[in-house]
């Protein structure tokens, strides 16, 4: 991508006009950088075929992190550090203590799952408090769909490709 | 998905007046531009006005000791854990609408999920109060947490249900704020991008954490949304069913009862369901909100309502059937019972009924269903009902427990109400401040169901 001379940029009013521009694009062999959207548009991402995400499984071993710690915190402060004898039931042995304790169990689970699945979320697409906003046109969080594209030769012709298939603005800026 | 776009042309539409990406936009940043009304001030200054008599109450009450309260030593709770229930069940709304039908594909939820949200975290947060002045020392509130300790050996009792409290509303409150917040961000990006005043650009800056919408990011946000919601969903189950392990777990007849946990669920849904009627009424008008809460919105909610309004009901009855049945004498004094009925709390009982299981059989009635104004007066009875029903649990069961010569009865002090007047000030001052400066509705996610609102306008029109 650094060797790239154009950086452009198409912006679209529609989302369907935006995924058939992408449909005639990848057909064009055109690699797309990038795809700015006001929301979450149906299907681009199969298109894009971006990768499958991780974070429905990391959430599941953050939540058995979870598990893990609620047992061992449950199985330390209630069995081995401070077995009492309440109302004549003996806190001996975990497993016979178990029912008392899944309410903290599932708690502690769901907290480190949601929590640092969160976390990683905003770790991987680099979203931290203050920081530089992403989207190359303001206009993109409101209204407008944006398809960047990195390219090195043929500018013209793929400014009137983009045109007529529906773009409502293309703009062009030289990056090397 | 999220993004999910089918629909069919029986779906009445969801958004009104024949909006526009941009109008959208333009709709959810007006009341964060624009200057705000006298009727916004007025709510303000009332709001306040309670929040600061209420803290008067807190204030005087850790100085001087929970003696301050009507307890007495037979209903050593009463009022505060009767609005710490309230106010739980009142946060469950918000997930429900915001998590369940997520996972449900219910896109009505869209336009009132954000207001639903907010109100579970402010609700929750009035609730955590009262356990926390209950034990009459919070500056050591927290003890209830494992911390190693320099007492020796000395841990919370992970046996109790009163400390899988703490961790369930804990988690709640923490789990809902993060859902929130990460559907704000979006949201927040959109005001970032077009507010003009500096200032708010910078904090709204600060807030939208540099989100720029990019395809991989939405992806991603929409996974997490979907798994957040599958973690919410058994959070709020789990809630309010442990809360109902409060009483379910202990011995005192009318609390020791298997029911407790699918009941109180069903009771907090209805509760939670009525004070979103409640808010909505108000932000649909003050913030202009017409095109966007619509009656078809209202509809759907007061049909939850109904339904568990129902499952509410049958618990009654199930309690009441149970109790003569039993031929149990204490059994006979249990909030549903005929001597609950006739006995010295007979007014609460029957507010109870009135408010519960008569007044919202309005709600078979369509007209009544779909009236922005009779939805929300049911709504408020509702609420009222809800409270005395927590009421009626606690106070009533305690009153005429298993040692006939400590029967007794309960008048709150001034301490007691304004307390819970506080707290309904300070609910009201955190929504007042909220619809100021966040986003009602979360626009992201609504404009995914533009088209096929307008889809539905035209088959609807031919």
């Amino acid at each position: 991508m650094n060797q790239s001379e154009f950086n452009i940029h198409a912006l679209y009013d529609n989302d369907d006009l935006m995924i058939n521009s992408i449909k005639i694009l990848i057909k064009k062999k055109i690699t797309i950088y990038e795809v700015y959207t006001p929301f979450p548009v149906h299907n681009l991402d199969k298109l894009l075929e971006l990768k499958k995400t991780n974070l429905s499984f990391l959430s599941f071993l953050y939540g058995f992190f979870g598990f893990f710690l609620a047992s061992i915190l449950t199985w330390y402060t209630m069995i081995y550090d401070w077995p009492q004898n309440i109302g004549g039931k003996p806190a001996f042995s975990w497993v016979r203590n178990l029912p008392a304790f899944i309410p903290v169990i599932f708690e502690f689970s769901i907290f480190f799952s949601a929590h640092f699945m969160c976390i990683t979320y905003l770790i991987q697409c680099k979203l931290f408090p203050g920081s530089y906003p992403k989207n190359p046109d303001p206009r993109t969080t409101d209204n407008l769909f944006l398809i960047e594209i990195n390219t090195k030769n043929n500018v013209k012709k793929l400014l009137n490709l983009l045109k007529k298939n529906g773009a409502m603005e293309v703009n062009v800026k030289r990056i090397v | 998905m999220l993004t999910n776009h089918e629909s069919t042309s029986i779906r009445k539409p969801l958004i009104i007046g024949n909006k526009t990406f941009q109008n959208i936009t333009e709709d959810i940043l007006n009341p964060i531009e624009r200057k705000v009304g006298t009727l916004w001030w007025i709510s303000f200054f009332i709001s306040i006005l309670a929040f600061f008599w209420g803290l008067g109450c807190i204030f005087y009450t850790l100085n001087t000791g929970i003696g301050v309260w009507g307890l007495n030593r037979t209903i050593n709770w009463a009022w505060d854990i009767t609005n710490f229930v309230w106010w739980v069940g009142i946060g469950h709304a918000g997930t429900l609408i915001s998590a369940v039908l997520l996972l449900f594909r219910q896109k009505w939820r869209l336009s009132i999920n954000r207001s639903a949200e907010a109100m579970t975290i402010f609700a929750v947060i009035q609730a955590g109060l009262f356990p926390i002045i209950h034990m009459g020392r919070p500056w050591n509130a927290h003890w209830v947490l494992p911390i190693p300790n320099q007492f020796g050996s000395l841990w919370p009792n992970f046996n109790s249900p009163l400390l899988w409290d703490v961790f369930a509303i804990s988690t709640y409150f923490s789990v809902s704020t993060v859902f929130w917040f990460m559907g704000l961000i979006p949201d927040f990006a959109m005001i970032r991008d077009r507010v003009k005043n500096p200032i708010k650009k910078k904090i709204y800056g600060i807030l939208s954490f540099g989100w720029g919408g990019r395809s991989k990011d939405w992806k991603r946000f929409e996974e997490i949304s979907l798994v957040l919601a599958g973690l919410c969903t058994p959070l709020v189950f789990s809630v309010h069913t442990i809360v109902s392990f409060d009483f379910s777990t202990s011995v005192i007849k009318g609390w020791h009862s298997t029911i407790f946990p699918p009941y109180f669920v069903a009771g907090a849904i209805f509760s939670g369901f009525a004070m979103v009627q409640t808010l909505l009424g108000v932000a649909r008008k003050v913030l202009s909100l017409e095109n966007y809460i619509t009656r078809n919105h209202i509809e759907y909610m007061n049909m939850i309502i109904l339904l568990t309004g129902g499952i509410v009901t049958l618990a009654y009855i199930s309690e009441f059937i149970l109790a003569w049945y039993s031929n149990n004498p204490f059994e006979k004094f249990i909030y549903f019972s005929v001597k609950a009925a006739t006995g010295p709390f007979w007014w609460a009982f029957w507010i109870l009924i009135i408010c519960n299981v008569l007044i919202p059989q309005f709600l078979w009635i369509k007209s009544i269903r779909r009236s922005f104004f009779w939805s929300y007066i049911i709504a408020i009875i509702i609420n009222i009902g809800m409270w005395f029903e927590r009421f009626d649990i606690i106070v009533l069961n305690l009153s005429h427990d298993y040692l006939p010569s400590s029967w007794t009865g309960f008048i709150p002090t001034f301490v007691d109400v304004g307390i819970f007047i506080g707290t309904i000030g300070f609910f009201f001052v955190l929504y007042l401040l909220y619809i100021r400066v966040f986003p009602v509705i979360s626009q992201s996610e609504l404009k995914t169901i533009l088209k096929s609102s307008k889809t539905s306008i035209n088959i609807t029109k031919k």
